[in-house]
């Protein structure tokens, strides 16, 4: 974990209420996919935290929705610096033994999706990826999926694109054997119910800290308490309990 | 030089900074950002006898300039504290730690106090009987001058190391509940522990904790801590330990003024990892500003 300042280089709207923004500074702190970032604003007591969509050497990627005050705040701002918490949470990990993965991800489940991708493409995988919206309005990050030469399949509750229905709705033919998810706690239900291989999903919970002092995110797992910041966001299907 | 050191019925510290119980886990987290050994003691998670989960998420709601938790003393149980967690936190640091602890009947804390009387690290017990997430437990014994007297005098039987009981602000006359605890036998005072508090979402209409309650911490508790320490200085001549809402090296020398020897910081570790660090690195030049000289002779000073 580090504490340092990012420069907003990018903050632009990608669909009904969600956003995109490019950040700059020090990244060494970050190694998995599925990690999380967790932001000071002004006025705000508590640290926004916020998983990662991309990053490299030197930027930081997010994809956030406005859902509250602080994603309000964040959507406005247009340059400046954030303080910054780096490399939270445990991300996914990609096993060697994996030849085929699938991704779902529903809403702004989808952003950690994203770099995983990119990595198990590096590593040698077959990437298929589903994406859950509510409605074409909030339909974010096909192209870029797409672009990376992942089959991407895309789903809407309400049928207004895509496949009409849920993640889980698009399931059927595809063939993989471990999976990968982030999305709404009834998306991530649905998703272990639908599938039968083994497979990591992430959690959200509010937190205090981010960075696992005050055990306000815990969560049960036959594998014993965890913290969602620091011991998860990911938690494998094994260990869950709902 | 400035003189930052303070003295703890005995314990002497570099400095009378003290993250506290419940937002410094058992140090080795902060032990990956910053050497802890720079802290004057650290006040490690409420311990109980038994493991517990605690309260059920969610736990945390923001407030302004503060914030509200219901974690309910998530712990792994004594045994298994000096078994796994101070092996651990004695790689990392080696000072003495302030070793918080919960409980629910006057066995238990006697139990769990004793345990922890002989090991070596532990530099001074706190007993804490405010915590307000314990449906008919801690608590309830913070909220009587008579029961919080009966849990002192029988941790005090069964200790040889400083006792210090933790009390809660949630009360009619903190006044009357720490002097009832210095007759007890305690050998100091730590106040406050939170004030009880709730948030509610306008989205659901229902309280954004899963408990509906909990304790309320951060910035804007100061000046009720502040007071309280102010009072219970007039009126016991036992050490006192000031916390809540304090956040930077003035809130520190303030808190020492009304009467604190120790000064916890709580929530404001949760937001910045390194406060306890800045306060340290600050308070120098903070005490030459007010021409401090040394940070013993100001304890009570406002009084």
């Amino acid at each position: 974990m580090l504490q340092s300042l990012f420069e907003i280089k990018e903050n632009i709207k990608i669909a009904d209420g969600v956003f995109k923004m490019v950040l700059k500074g020090d990244t060494s702190h970050i190694t998995s996919s599925g990690q999380f970032i967790n932001i000071k604003l002004d006025g705000l007591f508590l640290r926004r935290p916020i998983s990662v969509y991309d990053y490299d050497s030197e930027t930081v990627t997010i994809i956030y929705k406005v859902v509250g005050k602080g994603t309000e705040i964040l959507s406005q701002m247009k340059d400046g610096t954030l303080d910054i918490l780096t490399g939270l949470g445990n991300g996914y990990t990609i096993s060697s033994q994996t030849k085929s993965a699938l991704l779902l991800g529903g809403g702004v489940g989808v952003p950690p999706l994203y770099n995983l991708a990119k990595k198990l493409l590096e590593s040698g995988k077959e990437v298929v990826a589903i994406l859950g919206f509510n409605s074409k309005a909030d339909v974010f990050a096909e192209e870029e999926f797409k672009a990376l030469g992942v089959k991407t399949i895309v789903t809407t509750a309400d049928g207004s694109y895509g496949i009409k229905g849920f993640v889980t709705d698009a399931i059927e033919g595809i063939s993989y054997d471990e999976f990968y998810t982030c999305g709404p706690e009834p998306m991530l239900k649905a998703v272990y119910d639908a599938t039968t291989t083994t497979g990591q999903f992430s959690f959200e919970e509010r937190m205090g800290c981010g960075f696992g002092a005050c055990m306000g995110c815990s969560c049960k797992t036959k594998y014993g308490n965890k913290r969602i910041c620091k011991d998860g966001p990911v938690l494998v299907k094994e260990e869950i309990i709902w | 030089m400035v003189d930052l050191s303070v003295n703890l019925s005995g314990l002497e510290l570099d400095n009378p900074i003290i993250p506290a119980s419940g937002t410094f886990g058992y140090g080795y987290e902060y032990a990956e950002l910053f050497d802890i050994n720079i802290l004057g003691s650290f006040s490690f998670k409420g311990t109980t006898r038994d493991e517990r989960f605690g309260n059920p998420t969610p736990r945390i709601a923001e407030c302004e300039a503060g914030m509200i938790n219901s974690v309910g003393l998530q712990n792994p149980g004594v045994d298994a504290v000096i078994a796994h967690e101070l092996p651990k936190l004695a790689k990392v640091f080696n000072k003495k730690v302030v070793a918080n602890v919960g409980g629910f009947s006057v066995d238990e804390y006697v139990e769990v106090c004793s345990k922890l009387d002989s090991e070596e690290q532990v530099g001074i017990i706190e007993v804490n009987i405010s915590c307000p997430n314990v449906h008919g437990g801690g608590m309830s014994f913070g909220t009587s001058a008579k029961d919080a007297q009966k849990v002192t005098e029988a941790v005090k039987k069964v200790t040889t190391k400083p006792v210090y009981i933790k009390l809660s602000p949630n009360v009619t006359d903190i006044v009357e509940i720490a002097k009832a605890c210095e007759a007890g036998g305690a050998d100091g005072i730590s106040l406050i522990n939170t004030l009880l508090g709730m948030r509610i979402n306008l989205k659901t209409q229902k309280p954004v904790i899963a408990n509906k309650m909990g304790g309320f911490s951060g910035n804007a508790i100061f000046p009720v801590a502040l007071r309280m320490v102010y009072q219970v200085y007039e009126a016991v001549s036992v050490p006192i330990i000031g916390m809540g809402g304090v956040s930077s090296a003035e809130d520190v020398i303030e808190m020492m003024l009304a009467g604190a020897t120790g000064v916890q910081v709580g929530a404001a570790n949760l937001i910045n990892p390194y406060v306890c660090q800045d306060i340290i690195n600050d308070l120098p030049q903070v005490m030459k500003k007010y021409k401090i000289d040394s940070l013993k002779n100001i304890i009570g000073g406002a009084h």
